[in-house]
C-alpha cells in the first residue's frame, strides 16, 4: 500500500527532484538536440518528414511490446515470451485472414484470444505453481518456438490489402500504427493511475507480501498484468502481419523480448517492480528509435549499434540505481524504516521472497552495515 | 573472523553435501536414470563404450557452462552473456590463430584473460554499480555480439589450428573405448575442481551470499568480491566451453547462440533455485547430463530437432514447479530434525 501512496505523492516529490519519467524525456530531448546537430553537420535534416516517419514507425512495434512489458515488470515479474508471441500471432493473423477482407475481424479476435490465453497461462503458472516468472516465460517462449519451428518452416498466410493499411497508412507524418500505439499508451497510463487494479500493480510490485496482507488478491493482479502483456504482444503481431503482408515465424530472431525489457528499464521502471510507468517506457522506446534512425542516417555500422545499445542500457540502469540508493538512504534517515527500505531493494529474483526478513525488533541504523556505509557515503 | 562466524553454516553445508551422496539429490539423477532406461529400450548400442564416449564429447561443453552458471545463480545472480561469449571466443580464436599452429598457446592464454576480463566487468557492474545482473549481462551480450561482428566485418574469418581443435574432437586411443576423448578428461578435471571449490570456504560463502546477502555481509563476507569472483568463474568456464565447442563443431556465425538459456535450463533442472542459496553443483551437472541425454533420446526416436525447444520449455517449467511444490509443502514444524531434513532434500 505504501507504494500506491508513493505514486499519488509523486508530483510533490518532483518539485525538489527530477522524477525518472521527466529524466527520460530530458534525455530524449538532449539526444534529439545532439542528433539534430550531428545530422545537420552532414547536411541533412533530422526533422524532415521522411526521418520523422522513420523514427515513429520504428517506435510503434517496440512500443506495443514495451507497454505490455511495463505491466509485467511493474508487478516485479517479466515476460521473456513476448518475442515468440509476436511471431505466433503474426502467423495466426495471416493464416486466419487468408487474404479475405471479411475475415479481418475473425483474425484480430483470434489473435487477441490466443495471446490472452498465453498470458493467462503465464500468470497461472507463476501464481498457482509458484514458478519463477523468468523461468515461466522463458519456458513458454521455448514451447512456442518449438511449435513454430515444427509447424511453420517459412512465411505463411496472406493478409488482405485492407488490413495492410494498418501498417502503411499515415496521418501527416504520424503513422497510423504509432497513433494506435499512443492511444493504447494513454489508456495504459489511465489504467495504472486511475483504476484499482492499476494501483494494486504498484503495490504488488513494491512488496507482494505486504500487498497480500493489505487485502489485495495478488494472484489476480499478477495474472491481469501478464494477460495485458501478452495482449500487447498480440497487437504487435497484428502490426507485423500488416507490414509484411504475411505471417513470419522468424520474427522471434529479432529478440523483441530483450529490446522491450531494455526500453522499459531505460524508461525508468525498476526491474524490481513497484516504480515506473508507461510514459517513461514510451520515452525509452523513442530514445531507442531515435538512435536507430540517426545511426541509419549517419551510416554507422549496424553492429556498432548493438555495442552502443548494450552500453546505453547498462549505463542508464547504473544511473537509476545510483539515484535509487540516494533516495533510499535519505528515507532511512528521516523515516527510520531501515529494514523496509533494505528489504525492498533485495534482488532475490523470485516473487516469493521465501526467506524471513531481518527481525523488526532490531532495526538496523543507517550506515552501520558494510553495505550501507558505502551507500551512505554517496550523499 | 570469516572462519569463526561461518563455521556453523559450513557445518550445515557439509552435512547437506554428505546427504547429497547418500541419495539426497534424487530427483534429477532419477530422471537421468529413467531417460537412460528409455534410451536402452530404443537403442541398446548407445551404452557401448564408443558411443558413450561420443556422448561425453557432446555433453562436455554444456556441463562446463552449467558449472559456471551454477556459481552465478547460487550467489543470487544470473549470467545471460555466456552464449555470446562462447561465440565471441571462437571467432577471436579463429581470427587470431588463422591456421598457424605456433599461435595456439598464446591465443589460448589470451582467450582465458579475455574471458576473465568479461566476467570481471560483469561482476563489478553488478556489485559496485548495483545494476541488476539480468541487465548487466544482457548488455554484455549485446556488446559482445556487436563488437565481435564489428571486428570481423560480419562473418567469422580465419581458421583454427589443428592443436586448438584437439581438445574438442581428439582423444587418446585406448583398446576398449576406442578413443578416450580429451573433452572427457577436461570435464573430469573441472568437475572435481568445481566440487572441491564448493566444499572450500569460498563455496560456502558463495551459497551464504545467495541465501541471504545481508546475513552474509554481517558475518564478514565481502559480498561484492564473492559475487564478482562467481562472474569471473562463469566467464572462464564459458571460455573453456568455447574451446571445446570450437574444436568439436568449428567456426560458424551462429556458434553459441541460445547456450545461455540451455545452461540456465540445465542448472534449474538440477534443482538449483533461481535467486540463490539453494542447490548443489552436482545437481547442476546432473541437469546438464539429463538435458543432453533427453536430446539424445529425441534423436534416437527420430523426432524432428525443431521440437527440442518445446521440450526444453516444458521441462524447465515442470522442474521448477516440482521444486516449488516441495518447498511450499507444509512440513512438521514441531519436529526440527524432520523439517531440516526435508528442506535439505528439496535443495538437492
Amino acid at each position: 500500500m505504501t507504494q500506491s501512496v508513493d505514486v499519488s505523492q509523486r508530483p510533490a516529490r518532483s518539485t525538489w527532484r527530477l522524477g525518472p519519467t521527466e529524466l527520460v524525456f530530458v534525455a530524449l530531448f538532449a539526444i534529439l538536440a545532439i542528433s539534430a546537430v550531428l545530422v545537420g553537420m552532414r547536411g541533412s535534416n533530422l526533422f524532415s518528414t521522411g526521418n520523422l516517419v522513420d523514427m515513429l514507425t520504428r517506435s510503434s512495434l517496440l512500443g506495443f511490446i514495451a507497454i505490455g512489458q511495463t505491466f509485467a515488470i511493474l508487478c516485479r515479474s517479466l515476460d521473456l515470451s513476448v518475442g515468440y508471441v509476436v511471431a505466433l500471432t503474426s502467423l495466426i493473423a495471416a493464416t486466419t485472414m487468408a487474404g479475405q477482407a471479411d475475415r479481418i475481424v475473425l483474425g484480430v479476435v483470434a489473435v487477441l484470444v490466443i495471446s490472452a490465453l498465453i498470458g493467462l497461462a503465464n500468470g497461472l503458472i507463476i501464481t498457482v505453481l509458484k514458478v519463477n516468472p523468468f523461468i515461466t516465460t522463458l519456458g513458454m517462449g521455448l514451447i512456442i518456438k518449438g511449435y513454430l519451428d515444427t509447424q511453420y518452416q517459412g512465411p505463411a498466410g496472406d493478409v488482405p490489402r485492407e488490413f495492410q493499411q494498418f501498417g502503411y497508412t499515415r496521418l501527416g507524418f504520424l503513422p497510423l500504427s504509432t497513433a494506435v500505439m499512443l492511444v493504447i499508451a494513454v489508456a495504459g497510463i489511465l489504467f495504472l493511475r486511475k483504476s484499482r487494479t492499476g494501483y494494486h500493480m504498484f503495490a504488488v510490485g513494491g512488496n507482494a507480501e505486504v500487498a497480500r496482507m493489505s487485502g489485495i488478491r495478488t494472484g489476480r493482479v499478477m495474472i491481469t498484468a501478464h494477460v495485458l502483456c501478452s495482449l500487447c504482444a498480440g497487437m504487435a503481431g497484428l502490426l507485423i502481419a500488416a507490414r509484411f503482408g504475411t505471417g513470419s515465424s522468424l520474427v522471434y530472431n529479432s529478440l523483441y523480448e530483450l529490446d522491450s525489457i531494455a526500453a522499459v528499464v531505460l524508461g525508468g521502471t525498476l526491474l524490481l517492480g513497484g516504480r515506473g510507468g508507461i510514459a517513461g517506457t514510451i520515452g525509452g522506446v523513442l530514445i531507442l528509435a531515435v538512435l536507430d534512425t540517426v545511426f541509419n542516417i549517419m551510416q554507422v555500422d549496424p553492429f556498432f549499434k548493438d555495442v552502443l545499445r548494450g552500453v546505453i542500457i547498462i549505463a542508464a540502469v547504473a544511473i537509476y540505481a545510483r539515484r535509487q540508493l540516494d533516495r533510499r538512504a535519505r528515507r532511512d534517515r528521516f523515516n527510520g524504516d531501515g529494514g523496509g527500505g533494505g528489504g525492498a531493494g533485495r534482488d532475490d529474483g523470485g516473487g516469493g521472497g521465501s526467506d524471513p526478513p531481518v527481525p523488526p525488533a532490531t532495526p538496523v541504523p543507517a550506515g552501520s552495515g558494510t553495505a550501507r556505509t558505502a551507500q551512505g557515503g554517496d550523499t | 573472523m570469516t572462519n569463526v562466524t561461518l563455521t556453523r553454516r559450513g557445518d550445515q553445508a557439509r552435512t547437506a553435501a554428505g546427504r547429497l551422496f547418500g541419495g539426497g539429490s534424487g530427483t534429477v539423477f532419477a530422471l537421468l536414470l529413467l531417460i537412460c532406461v528409455v534410451i536402452s529400450f530404443v537403442n541398446v548400442t548407445f551404452f557401448e563404450p564408443p558411443s558413450l564416449m561420443a556422448f561425453a564429447k557432446t555433453v562436455a561443453p554444456l556441463v562446463l557452462l552449467a558449472i559456471g552458471q551454477y556459481f552465478v545463480i547460487v550467489s543470487g545472480e544470473l549470467d545471460l552473456s555466456v552464449g555470446s561469449l562462447v561465440g565471441a571466443q571462437v571467432v577471436i580464436a579463429a581470427r587470431l590463430i588463422d591456421g598457424e599452429e605456433s599461435r595456439t598457446i598464446p591465443v589460448l592464454l589470451l582467450m582465458i584473460a579475455f574471458g576473465a576480463l568479461v566476467g570481471l566487468i560483469n561482476g563489478l557492474i553488478t556489485t559496485l554499480l548495483k545494476v541488476q545482473s539480468l541487465i548487466t549481462t544482457l548488455g554484455m551480450m549485446l556488446v559482445l555480439f556487436g563488437a565481435v561482428r564489428l571486428w570481423t566485418g560480419g562473418a567469422p574469418t580465419g581458421a583454427l589450428s589443428e592443436a586448438f581443435r584437439q581438445p574438442g574432437r581428439g582423444g587418446i586411443d585406448l583398446p576398449v573405448v576406442r578413443q578416450l576423448p580429451w573433452a572427457l578428461v577436461i570435464l573430469v578435471v573441472f568437475v572435481v575442481a568445481a566440487i572441491a571449490l564448493m566444499r572450500s570456504s569460498y563455496g560456502k560463502t558463495l551459497i551464504a551470499t545467495g541465501d541471504n546477502e545481508r546475513a552474509a555481509a554481517y558475518s564478514g563476507a565481502r559480498v561484492w568480491q564473492v559475487r564478482t569472483t562467481a562472474f569471473v568463474l562463469s566467464s572462464v568456464m564459458a571460455t573453456f566451453a568455447a574451446v571445446l565447442i570450437g574444436g568439436f563443431a568449428g567456426v560458424t556465425a551462429q556458434v553459441g547462440q541460445g547456450l545461455e538459456f540451455s545452461a540456465i535450463t540445465a542448472v534449474v533442472l538440477g534443482g538449483v533455485v533461481l535467486g540463490g542459496g539453494r542447490g548443489t553443483v552436482i545437481g547442476a551437472m546432473g541437469g546438464a547430463l539429463t538435458l543432453q541425454a533427453l536430446f539424445t533420446l529425441f534423436n534416437q526416436l527420430a523426432l524432428p530437432s525443431t521440437i527440442r525447444p518445446a521440450a526444453q520449455g516444458v521441462i524447465i517449467i515442470a522442474a521448477v514447479a516440482y521444486a516449488a511444490r516441495e518447498r511450499s509443502r507444509p512440513v512438521a514444524s514441531t519436529e526440527p530434525a524432520l523439517s531440516r531434513d526435508s528442506e535439505s532434500r528439496s535443495t538437492t
